[in-house]
C-alpha cells in the first residue's frame, strides 16, 4: 500500500500544474454537489416548517353527499356527522390505529366588541385541537379540560381575528380577559394565537361543550379530527381510511364503498407527497451536482490517457522486469483515485463551508409570506450521509476515470512499450 | 539443455508479411556465454525477444529449462520473466525518476518482496557493482557506464536463470564498452551464469565464448570461441 502511494506521489510530482488544473475540474463537481444538496435542503427545510400547518398524523372528517343508492336509499343525501360518529371514531374498532378524538362543531354569529362587529363563526374544539392543528399561542392560553368539564363560556382567537375586533393601534394582547359579545352571549377571551396560514380572520375558538349546549346543537358534529397511531406506510394508511369510512357509511346507511358520503382528509397522504416531493427535488440536485461532476471526471480520464501515452516506455521497462498487467492497471487507478479523491475532498470541504457561510447569511434572511416571517432556507448544508455519499461517488468516478486509461496501458505488449519513446 | 528452441518460426504482419525467424533450432547450456552475431535485419533481436518472452512466436517449441514456454497469458509471462530472466538492454531502461538503488530493487517489488528486505538485497548488489555510493542518485546523474552497471544489478537481483543482453555495449564508448563486457565474463565466470548478448559488434561477441551467427533469420555458423581470437583486433579489445 505504501510502495503504491509512493508511486503515485511520484507521478503526480512530477505533473503538478497538470494535475492541479485537473483536480481543480473534480473539486469544483463535487463543490457544486453538495453546495446545492444543501441549499436544497435548506429550502425544503424551510417549506417543511413554513408549510406544517397540521400534524402529519392527523385526519379530518366530515359529511358529504351519497353518491349510491344503498339499503333503500337513493344518492345524493346529505350526510351529517352526529355523536355515534364520534364514538365510532374513538370505538374500540378503531382504537388500535386512533389515538386523539376531537369533534368540532359551530356555528355563525356576530361577533362584537364595543362598536365593532362582524359576522363570524364560532367553532367548538376540544384542547386536542391545539397540537393536530399547530396552532401557536401568542398570548394567553388555548381551551382546557376543565373548560370543556364546565362548559365555560371562554374563547381563543388567532391575532386576525383579535385585531378586528380592536381598533387600529391597539396591541392585540389588551383583548385578554375582555368579553366579546358571541351572538348575544359574551365569552372571556382566555387567548390569543398567532394568525393560522389561511389567514382566517373570523373565527373563535369555544369549548366543544358550549358551543353544543349554548346553540342547541343536539347530535349534531361539524367534523371530526383525530391523530393515528401506528400506521407507517401509504398501504396501511389506505386499508384504515376503507375500513374507516365504512363504518362511518354503514351508520348512515350509506353503502360501505361509497367514496363521497364522508371525506376523509388524511394527511399522512400529504406527508407522503411531502417526502417525494423532497426526493425528487434531492434526486435533480444529484443529477445536476453528478453531471457536473462528469466534466471534471472526464478531465481525470484525459489526464490519465496523456499519462499513460507518457509512460508507455516506463510501462514496458515494468513489465520486462515482471509486472504483471494487473500491477500496472493498480497503478494508474490508484493514481485516477487519489487524484479524484484528494481534490474532492477539497470540493467536499469548501462546499461544506459554503453551506455554513449560507446558513450564517441567507438562512437568517426572513422572507414576508402573508405576514408570516419565513427563513429563505433552515438548516442549510447536508448530512454525514451525504458526505458518504459523495466519498463513494468519488471512488467510484475515480476507477471509472482511470479503468479505460489503465487498460490501455496495461494491454500493451511490453515489446512494443519498450520501443515507445 | 537450460534454453532449447525447435524450428522457431516468427512472421510480423504489419500490411505485408515477414517472415523473420525461419525455423530455428538452438540449445544453450546452462552457464555458457554466448554472442548471437547478425547484420540488422537478421532477426537476432526477434529471437533474442522471443528467448526473453517478451514477444511470442507462430511455430516451434522453446523451453527453458524443460518447460514449455508457448501461448502463455501476460501474467504468466511477466512472472516467468520476472523469476527466470534478466534483461540488459542497450538504452539502460531505468526509470528515470527513481533511484539507482530503487531500479535495483523494482523487480523484487514486483515479487511481493519486503521493502527493508529489497532494499537490502538491491544495496549488495550495487556494492558488487561498485556503485554503493551511487545508491540515491538518478540515472541522469550517472554516466553510461554506471547506468548499465545499474541495470546489470537489477538484471541480477532475482537471480535468473538467463542473463539477456540487448547490444549492451551500443550505447558506450569502447572504453566502458570493455568494462561492461569483462564484468559480463566475470559473472558467467564465477558465479556460472547463462549470459546470452546480441550484438553486430565482432568485438564485443569475441568476449564470448560461442558466437551464433544469424542470417536472414535462420541460424549459420556457429563458432566455438573459447580462445577469444574471432575479433582481428585480438582478445580483449573492442573498436568503435
Amino acid at each position: 500500500m505504501r510502495d503504491l502511494f509512493t508511486e503515485v506521489w511520484e507521478s503526480v510530482r512530477r505533473n503538478k500544474l497538470r494535475t492541479a488544473l485537473t483536480g481543480f475540474a473534480v473539486s469544483w463537481g463535487i463543490f457544486m454537489l453538495i453546495v446545492l444538496l444543501g441549499a436544497g435542503n435548506g429550502l425544503m427545510n424551510s417549506f417543511m416548517r413554513g408549510g406544517a400547518g397540521f400534524a402529519s398524523n392527523s385526519v379530518s372528517v366530515g359529511g358529504g353527499w351519497t353518491s349510491k343508492p344503498y339499503d333503500g336509499l337513493k344518492s345524493g343525501r346529505r350526510i351529517r356527522l352526529d355523536d355515534m360518529d364520534v364514538a365510532i371514531t374513538a370505538g374500540n374498532q378503531f382504537s388500535q390505529y386512533v389515538d386523539q378524538v376531537s369533534p368540532t362543531v359551530g356555528t355563525n354569529a356576530t361577533l362584537s366588541l364595543g362598536k365593532r362587529s362582524f359576522s363570524g363563526y364560532i367553532d367548538g374544539q376540544y384542547p386536542a385541537a391545539k397540537d393536530m392543528g399547530k396552532v401557536e399561542m401568542l398570548y394567553g392560553r388555548f381551551l382546557n379540560d376543565k373548560d370543556i368539564a364546565d362548559s365555560r363560556k371562554v374563547v381563543v382567537m388567532p391575532e386576525s381575528t383579535a385585531s378586528r375586533l380592536l381598533e387600529p393601534g391597539q396591541g392585540v394582547e389588551t383583548l385578554l380577559g375582555k368579553y366579546v359579545k358571541v351572538g348575544s352571549l359574551a365569552f372571556q377571551v382566555v387567548g390569543i394565537s398567532k394568525a393560522d396560514r389561511m389567514r382566517n380572520d373570523n373565527n373563535l375558538w369555544a369549548p366543544y361543550t358550549t358551543v353544543k349546549t349554548v346553540y342547541g346543537k343536539g347530535q349534531e358534529v361539524g367534523s371530526i379530527s383525530f391523530t393515528t397511531k401506528g400506521l407507517e406506510t401509504e398501504a396501511a394508511n389506505e386499508e384504515f381510511e376503507k375500513q374507516y369510512k365504512a363504518a362511518i357509511n354503514l351508520h348512515h346507511r350509506a353503502a360501505p364503498d361509497d367514496e363521497r358520503a364522508v371525506w376523509v382528509w388524511n394527511r399522512a397522504h400529504q406527508d407522503v407527497q411531502m417526502k417525494k416531493g423532497r426526493n425528487i427535488l434531492s434526486t435533480a440536485l444529484w443529477i445536476i451536482g453528478l453531471f457536473t461532476l462528469l466534466g471534471g471526471i472526464v478531465g481525470v480520464s484525459n489526464i490519465m490517457l496523456i499519462t499513460v501515452k507518457e509512460r508507455t516506455h516506463e510501462f514496458g521497462i515494468r513489465k520486462a522486469i515482471g509486472a504483471s498487467p494487473w500491477a500496472i492497471t493498480k497503478l494508474i487507478i490508484s493514481e485516477s483515485v487519489t487524484i479524484t479523491a484528494f481534490f474532492g475532498y477539497i470540493g467536499m470541504f469548501l462546499g461544506m463551508l459554503t453551506c455554513t457561510i449560507l446558513d450564517k447569511t441567507l438562512g437568517q434572511a426572513k422572507m414576508s409570506v402573508f405576514d408570516e416571517q419565513i427563513a429563505m432556507l433552515v438548516d442549510t448544508g447536508v448530512g454525514m450521509d451525504v458526505a458518504i455519499e459523495a466519498t463513494l461517488v468519488l471512488i467510484i468516478a475515480g476507477t471509472l476515470a482511470g479503468f479505460f486509461p489503465a487498460r490501455k496501458a496495461a494491454g500493451v505488449r511490453p515489446i512494443e512499450a519498450l520501443r515507445a519513446e | 539443455m537450460l534454453i532449447e528452441l525447435k524450428d522457431v518460426n516468427k512472421t510480423y504482419d504489419n500490411g505485408q508479411p515477414l517472415h523473420v525467424l525461419k525455423g530455428i533450432n538452438l540449445s544453450i547450456d546452462s552457464g555458457e556465454f554466448v554472442s548471437i552475431m547478425g547484420a540488422s535485419g537478421s532477426g537476432k533481436s526477434t529471437l533474442l525477444n522471443i528467448i526473453g518472452i517478451l514477444d511470442n512466436y507462430d511455430t516451434g517449441e522453446y523451453y527453458i529449462d524443460g518447460r514449455l514456454i508457448k501461448g502463455l497469458s501476460e501474467k504468466q509471462a511477466a512472472d516467468y520473466r520476472n523469476r527466470m530472466i534478466g534483461f540488459i538492454f542497450q538504452s539502460f531502461n531505468l526509470i528515470s525518476f527513481k533511484t539507482a538503488v530503487e531500479n535495483v530493487e523494482l523487480p523484487l517489488f514486483y515479487q511481493g518482496v519486503s521493502r527493508s528486505k529489497r532494499h537490502e538485497l538491491a544495496m549488495q548488489y550495487l556494492e558488487k557493482l561498485g556503485l554503493a555510493d551511487w545508491a540515491g542518485h538518478y540515472p541522469n546523474e550517472m554516466s553510461g557506464g554506471q547506468k548499465q552497471r545499474v541495470a546489470i544489478a537489477r538484471a541480477l537481483i532475482t537471480n535468473p536463470k538467463i542473463l539477456l543482453a540487448d547490444e549492451p555495449t551500443g550505447a558506450l564508448d569502447s572504453k566502458t564498452s570493455e568494462e561492461v563486457m569483462q564484468l559480463l565474463a566475470k559473472l558467467n565466470r564465477e558465479e556460472g551464469v547463462t549470459i546470452i548478448v546480441v550484438t553486430h559488434e565482432s568485438g564485443v561477441a569475441n568476449c564470448t565464448d560461442k558466437i551464433v551467427h544469424i542470417k536472414d533469420g535462420l541460424i549459420g555458423r556457429i563458432e566455438d570461441n573459447r580462445e577469444h581470437r574471432a575479433s582481428m583486433f585480438g582478445a580483449n579489445t573492442i573498436m568503435k
